[in-house]
């Protein structure tokens, strides 16, 4: 009966109860946002990072991946002592530099381009056309055949730099555009293309000779990580070995201030609830004193009377948390698209991961609140005296 | 015939401000089991807070008040409202229907306290709304039944867990005439099947039908009568 005197508790004031559950909804769907952005970040950097197999990064001493220009030397022959090395069953070298190429209109389109093998790659996914066959082919991204207006089966002429004392480009090259790629790593504003990396190194000069920027390590499924991550480091002193937890562990700290933001509006949008329900309850029972002195009367238990205003506040905040879940996933949506449109992003990149866990630690930490609100009314509830009570409603 | 209450020497006082009110001053009565006994008096004179003591909704602070056999004045919270639930039912002026409940919810609602098995709970409703002369009107909300409807159901609720003793405060107190004697001939019903009440009333008739009334007046009884 206690549930049923709950939900009857609440139906008796209609409009109010439609508010209180509106504003724990709201406060439900913020919380579910902060959890989901404060987990979701991390779980989507791994995700991000893993999205190609490859769970270890290699980069210049001291950096992280293209953290910096440093590039790391000697890169043939540091290949060939990781796919040594046991457990390692992939090695894909990457070499990032800036290239220059005249568009359609004339206009000089400055992208940044990836030096890569294709047959063991993790940074793109072709969209259409082929991929890279030659020395002479590349792949771009729809921004960069946006912006310098050419298309699949084009011959264009790249450069990757410019000497003004000379006043000529440097390392100029003709290629055919022979594919569209999407680059996972690359911010989808960002024009860029990809090359084989022998290409790029050569174009570079005695400056890139043998030199990547990023050396990425697929580890044999049934490998232990941090013993071929050591391994790797081993190899040599010019080198980060990188794991995914590394790496997380490093980008978590950088975005520490996203997580913290999300601690304190998840945390003071709980309070908002906690609050709400609890005046809202305290006023159900301050309007029903009397009704509750009466059931003390005829013999109904401190305890079922706490029950059933507990009750109040956990239905209440219950109704408000299920609705508010699905607000917080459309709103989650509605910030992704905000979020994702901030300037140097990868397209793939995701704040908010919904998980059936975030859910249910939203739904856990509502329910919680929902207890912890229905506490003080119920304790008053609970502490009216009979006599008193009555003889005061018999007076008004 | 055993009785169904004793009470000795009650002493109930109050702070009212600076001011210390004795509402009752060293009251002792028996009720027989099967009697019916009015408490009369002006207003103010300590029939109410005689009526919480009976009810075990209020302790004294001196004498001894014993209710089927059982001491009330020293009880726990806890131990009064079991006592309440199982040997006391409680009829109020203004009724105190639970708004949101039906009458059969409302009768039933003491029994679901109590823990009694669902089948039985549904059969002893439908037995007391039966007996007051609802059975039809098992389903409505107190906004649609009449005060005296209202007051039967309250009748049916205060009987459900067949109570060692019937309290009742100013009963028709707001009923109109025509209800009210209706009402007293519920009493006298209840009390012929064996039902111990005590009622304070002021209410003339309803006094006037109890077998017995006790004066009250200021804090103190000042006569009592047999039928």
């Amino acid at each position: 009966m206690p549930v049923r005197l709950a939900i009857l508790a609440l139906v008796r004031h209609k409009a109010r109860t439609l508010l209180a559950l509106l504003g724990i909804a709201v406060s439900a769907a913020l919380l579910l946002d902060m959890v989901m952005l404060a987990s979701g970040m991390k779980e989507n950097f791994q995700g991000f990072l893993m999205l190609r197999g490859y769970q270890l990064r290699v980069a210049p001493k001291g950096t992280l991946p293209f953290d910096s220009d440093a590039t790391i030397d000697s890169t043939a022959s540091l290949v060939a002592a990781i796919r040594r090395l046991p457990g390692v069953s992939a090695v894909s070298p990457v070499l990032g530099a800036q290239s220059q190429t005249t568009s359609t209109r004339d206009s000089t389109i400055t992208a940044f381009t990836l030096g890569i093998f294709p047959d063991v790659q993790g940074d793109y996914e072709l969209v259409r056309g082929s991929d890279l066959t030659d020395s002479t082919s590349l792949v771009a991204n729809e921004r960069w055949l946006s912006e310098t207006g050419r298309a699949i089966g084009d011959t264009v002429t790249l450069a990757v730099g410019y000497d003004p004392q000379l006043r000529t480009v440097l390392g100029q090259r003709r290629f055919v555009v022979r594919g569209v790629a999407r680059f996972f790593y690359i911010a989808a504003t960002q024009p860029t293309i990809g090359m084989t990396l022998p290409v790029l190194q050569a174009m570079g000069g005695s400056g890139r000779r043998d030199r990547s920027s990023l050396l990425m390590v697929k580890a044999a499924d049934s490998a232990d990580i941090e013993a071929v991550r050591s391994a790797i480091q081993r190899v040599s002193p010019r080198i980060s070995a990188i794991s995914l937890e590394g790496a997380t562990e490093a980008v978590e700290q950088r975005l520490g201030y996203f997580k913290q933001l999300a601690l304190v509006l998840g945390s003071i949008s709980l309070a908002v609830g906690v609050l709400l329900v609890t005046t809202l309850i305290t006023i159900g029972v301050n309007e029903r004193a009397g009704e509750i002195a009466v059931l003390r009367a005829i013999g109904v238990a401190r305890t079922s009377i706490v029950g059933q205003v507990v009750m109040e506040g956990i239905v209440l905040t219950g109704i408000g948390a299920l609705s508010g879940i699905l607000i917080g996933l459309v709103t989650a949506q509605w910030l992704e698209r905000i979020l994702s449109d901030f300037p140097g992003l990868p397209a793939t990149f995701r704040f908010f991961v919904f998980q059936p866990r975030d859910a249910g630690i939203a739904l856990a930490l509502l329910a919680a609140a929902g207890m912890l609100a229905g506490i003080y009314p119920a304790w008053r509830a609970a502490s009216l005296p009979i006599a008193g009570t009555l003889r005061r409603e018999a007076v008004a | 015939m055993s009785a169904t209450v004793q009470a000795r020497d009650l002493a109930r006082g109050y702070t009212m401000g600076s001011a210390r009110v004795n509402a009752l001053r060293g009251v002792s009565f028996d009720v027989d089991e099967g009697e019916w006994v009015a408490i009369v008096g002006p207003s103010g004179c300590g029939k109410s807070t005689l009526l919480n003591l009976l009810g075990a909704v209020d302790t004294p602070d001196a004498g001894t008040l014993t209710i089927a056999g059982q001491r009330i004045d020293r009880m726990s919270d806890g131990d009064a409202t079991g006592f309440r639930l199982r040997q006391i039912g409680f009829v109020f002026q203004r009724f105190y229907l639970m708004p949101a409940l039906s009458a059969a919810e409302n009768v039933e609602l003491p029994m679901a306290e109590a823990r009694l098995p669902r089948a039985e709970r549904r059969a002893r409703v439908e037995s007391l709304l039966g007996y007051v002369g609802l059975a039809a009107r098992a389903d409505h909300r107190p906004s649609q039944l009449s005060g005296g409807e209202q007051q039967r159901v309250a009748i049916a609720r205060a009987l459900a867990n067949r109570p060692a003793l019937l309290l009742a405060d100013e009963p028709t107190g707001e009923l109109d005439a025509a209800t009210g004697l209706e009402m007293i001939d519920l009493f006298r019903r209840l009390n012929a099947d064996g039902t111990t009440i005590v009622v304070v009333t002021h209410d003339a008739q309803m006094a006037a039908a109890a077998s017995r009334r006790i004066q009250m007046r200021d804090g103190a009884i000042v006569t009592g009568d047999g039928a």
